[in-house]
């Protein structure tokens, strides 16, 4: 397949993986700030440092307010990482390399950015919010499961779902980096309710809690969720289990340049190998932190290996 | 459907004879149509519809909401031509398109026709699409135009012209197979006995007739179609095309030529060799080596790899030298010149305005006529006699004995006429036709074509900018 469209599609993965967890990230948000007293919650400035546009925030606003946040991050034109631009990044992408895939797929990804061009026009208000990124949620979700229910596993699939797994990847290292900070300065053994609830926050907006529940069957923990989101192996959102999938992914990829596959690789054994029990605040910050250089070097890796040179 | 009102006045109507009567070709949709009421016509309308959006939801929906370009309107009543009459078409066709291609490859090489006095150097010289770059070389089979789309017009008469041939990038074909898709879905029961002759190996000739000029003949030949991009008003054909061919639908910058002047695509798994370009971006973008510096739609090389033999280009650049509007007026002489041969499709009548005794009828007739200058399409800068006024026709003599060799002129058609569905019930509307021919190792022309209507009552205009549609073409054997 032509280089030009591999791309094109990786980056329609990773797009529309990015629009649908910041719809999860806002909904939770509202969510967790509902549930936690004034002084403890966070408010709504994680959100704007999870997104990575901390800098770009202050330039434009003058405070952090949930009005503001929400418009920046849903519609502010001047912010290129807002869902409704990163919507259309997602369907740009997908447009040139629409005749490698089911027709569902762009028609599923035409209505979609055209239900959130009308929805994000106007003032949304909180209920109406709610309720069109949790549509919004789901619509990605479509996509997913018509790719895997219609298409061929061939090279355009697997460089869709090597972008989706990327951006989901760094999603939860951002997550954890952000909400990590925040939260528990001083690794204690008990944990108030509050913290519990922050906790809790932090696996919904990975969709994680159920699974969690089930899966790890303790009461909510740092240390366990720590463990969970980073290292479960059947967890979709788990970044292991991202890792591991991307991984095998890139093994059928064409080609003698095997940079992105041994990039993914070291960055699985360094996940192993890493202390997560106790890890809080800076260290896992700075955990963090070195996952997403390294996810930055999967990346450079297989645009070298894949992608037009220009 | 009621055909009791109907008359197309003075025109030659397609379908309706004299005294309302249908032609021989016809009679079987005739009978078909006037049995529908208005209920079932509403339904067959609606079906047409949704088979329409069906088939060619791939192409609105590339361009929703971005105004680029929308499917073209369909009208339901098909246009029938009668097999016997279509096999002249035909031939005449296959020997315009075989005498062009001798005439472009002569132009580029010894100019004999221009030696022996039959085509004057002059208008070589004027002609904007002459390549100079392409002097001295032959592409493989001496073809030029590998895919050519006429356009043929009926006159009140009954005679079948050739108005223009588009020989640089035609388009419409894919209209014309979608069309037949929805025509076959709407009204099957027409199709199981009214001997209307297929069109749908289309794409399959095309291919074939591709994969015929790869300069690796030994090797399963690497076929692409090279488009300027999504934003291109045709660009949904472009897609069409490649997918029903089942090879790469690439752009400019997918494709590179390396210092041994060979091309290759840019895929996941490296350069992979091209052998055969089916290019739908204009001569002057081709390559910014060689023709337009800035374009960003080319392929930096392609000349050389052209001109080394190692890439076979479709259609090959410069072939539109033959298709100006003042080189169609010599078509005739281009014929009997290479062929030996009478044509056997009709030229419109055409007063070459460089010609002394011509010139003079086109100036005392200005009134009547319609002027073309050599190298303007879609209508700009022409005169049209009976609709202009006196200022205007003066300013066009002015214009035309300052430089004759850039006009032509022709006298005013009257379209043929086809029965079509309009808002206040069935109507004549003047139509058009492209057939197209592709010319490889054999020659294939379509059965029939893209039949264009204009869909404004009296209007001659077909062109889909203007509100024009299009129809299902029927060649149809009556001999069954």
């Amino acid at each position: 397949m032509l280089s030009r469209l591999a791309e094109n599609l990786y980056w329609h993965g990773r797009y529309l993986e990015r629009a649908e967890d910041l719809a999860r990230l806002i909904n939770v948000n509202a969510n967790l700030n509902l549930d936690l007293p004034a002084g403890l919650s966070a408010g709504w400035e994680p959100l704007v440092r999870i997104t990575g546009s901390a800098d770009l925030y202050r330039e434009l606003y003058e405070e952090v307010s949930e009005r503001q946040v929400v418009r920046f991050l849903l519609t502010d034109e001047r912010n290129s990482g807002s869902l409704k631009a990163t919507l259309e990044f997602a369907r740009e992408n997908l447009r040139s390399a629409r005749d490698l895939l089911p027709r569902e797929v762009w028609e599923q990804m035409n209505s979609l950015y055209l239900k959130g061009n009308e929805q994000l026009s106007g003032n949304l208000g909180k209920r109406r919010r709610h309720e069109y990124l949790r549509e919004l949620i789901l619509d990605c979700q479509q996509v997913a499961g018509t790719l895997l229910g219609t298409m061929s596993q061939d090279h355009a699939y697997d460089f869709i779902l090597i972008g989706r797994y990327l951006e989901r990847a760094d999603m939860t290292t951002r997550i954890l980096d952000v909400r990590g900070y925040d939260l528990l300065p001083d690794a204690s053994e008990e944990l108030t309710p509050y913290e519990s609830i922050q906790w809790m926050s932090v696996l919904k907006s990975l969709t994680a809690y159920q699974m969690y529940r089930r899966h790890v069957r303790l009461r909510v923990s740092g240390n366990d969720v720590l463990e969970f989101l980073l290292r479960d192996s059947q967890f979709p959102r788990a970044l292991m289990f991202c890792l591991r999938a991307v991984e095998a992914l890139l093994t059928d990829m064409p080609g003698d340049d095997k940079q992105a596959l041994r990039t993914i690789t070291r960055l699985q054994r360094n996940l192993q190998e890493a202390t997560l029990t106790g890890l809080r605040g800076k260290a896992l910050s700075g955990l963090m932190d070195q996952l997403q250089i390294e996810l930055a070097e999967a990346h450079d890796a297989i645009r070298q290996s894949w992608f037009p040179s220009e | 459907m009621n055909f009791s009102d109907y008359t197309a006045g003075d025109f030659h109507d397609e379908l309706i004879g004299r005294g309302g009567r249908p032609r021989a070709a016809a009679r079987a949709l005739w009978k078909y149509l006037k049995a529908l009421d208005d209920s079932e016509l509403v339904e067959r309308r609606a079906a047409c519809e949704l088979a329409a959006m069906v088939a060619g939801i791939t192409f609105r929906v590339y361009f929703e909401d971005t105004g680029v370009d929308r499917a073209m309107p369909f009208d339901l009543i098909p246009r029938v031509i009668a097999l016997r009459e279509w096999q002249q078409i035909e031939a005449g066709l296959k020997q315009r398109v075989h005498a062009l291609n001798l005439f472009i490859d002569d132009l580029y090489n010894d100019q004999k026709i221009i030696a022996d006095g039959v085509f004057p150097a002059g208008m070589l010289e004027g002609s904007v699409n002459f390549r100079s770059q392409c002097k001295g070389f032959s592409p493989p089979l001496g073809i030029w135009a590998h895919i050519c789309g006429s356009d043929l017009v009926r006159d009140g008469d009954g005679t079948m012209y050739v108005l223009e041939d588009n020989l640089r990038i035609p388009s419409g074909v894919s209209y014309m197979l979608e069309n037949r898709q929805v025509m076959k879905r709407v009204f099957p029961e027409l199709f199981e006995d009214s001997g209307i002759q297929p069109i749908d190996d289309y794409a399959s000739q095309l291919y074939d007739m591709l994969a015929s000029l790869s300069p690796r003949p030994a090797d399963y030949p690497s076929v692409v179609v090279l488009t300027p991009g999504m934003y291109n008003s045709a660009y949904f054909e472009h897609a069409y095309l490649a997918q029903q061919m089942g090879v790469e639908l690439v752009e400019g910058r997918d494709l590179v030529v390396d210092d041994n002047d060979e091309v290759f695509m840019r895929t996941v798994a490296g350069l992979e060799p091209v052998d055969v370009i089916y290019r739908r971006v204009d001569d002057d973008f081709i390559d910014p080596e060689v023709f337009r510096a800035d374009s960003m739609l080319g392929v930096p090389g392609l000349m050389r790899a052209w001109r080394a033999g190692k890439v076979a280009l479709a259609n090959a650049p410069g072939a539109g030298v033959a298709d100006d509007k003042v080189v169609y007026a010599w078509v005739p002489e281009i014929i009997r010149y290479y062929l030996g041969e009478d044509p056997l499709l009709a030229n419109v009548p055409t007063w070459k305005c460089s010609e002394p005794d011509d010139l003079a009828h086109v100036l005392a007739h200005i009134d009547e006529l319609v002027i073309k200058p050599a190298n303007e399409s879609g209508g700009y800068g022409m005169l049209i006699g009976p609709r202009s006024t006196r200022k205007e026709q003066r300013e066009f003599a002015r214009l035309i004995k300052a430089d004759p060799r850039n006009y032509i002129a022709q006298p005013t058609l009257a379209l043929s006429t086809c029965p079509t569905i309009t808002p206040t019930g069935v109507a004549p509307r003047h139509i058009d036709l492209r057939p197209f021919v592709l010319s490889g190792e054999h020659t294939y022309v379509t059965n029939g074509g893209l039949t264009r209507v204009a869909l404004k009552a009296g209007s001659l205009v077909v062109n889909s900018s203007q509100g024009g549609g299009s129809k299902d073409t029927w060649i149809v054997d009556t001999e069954l």
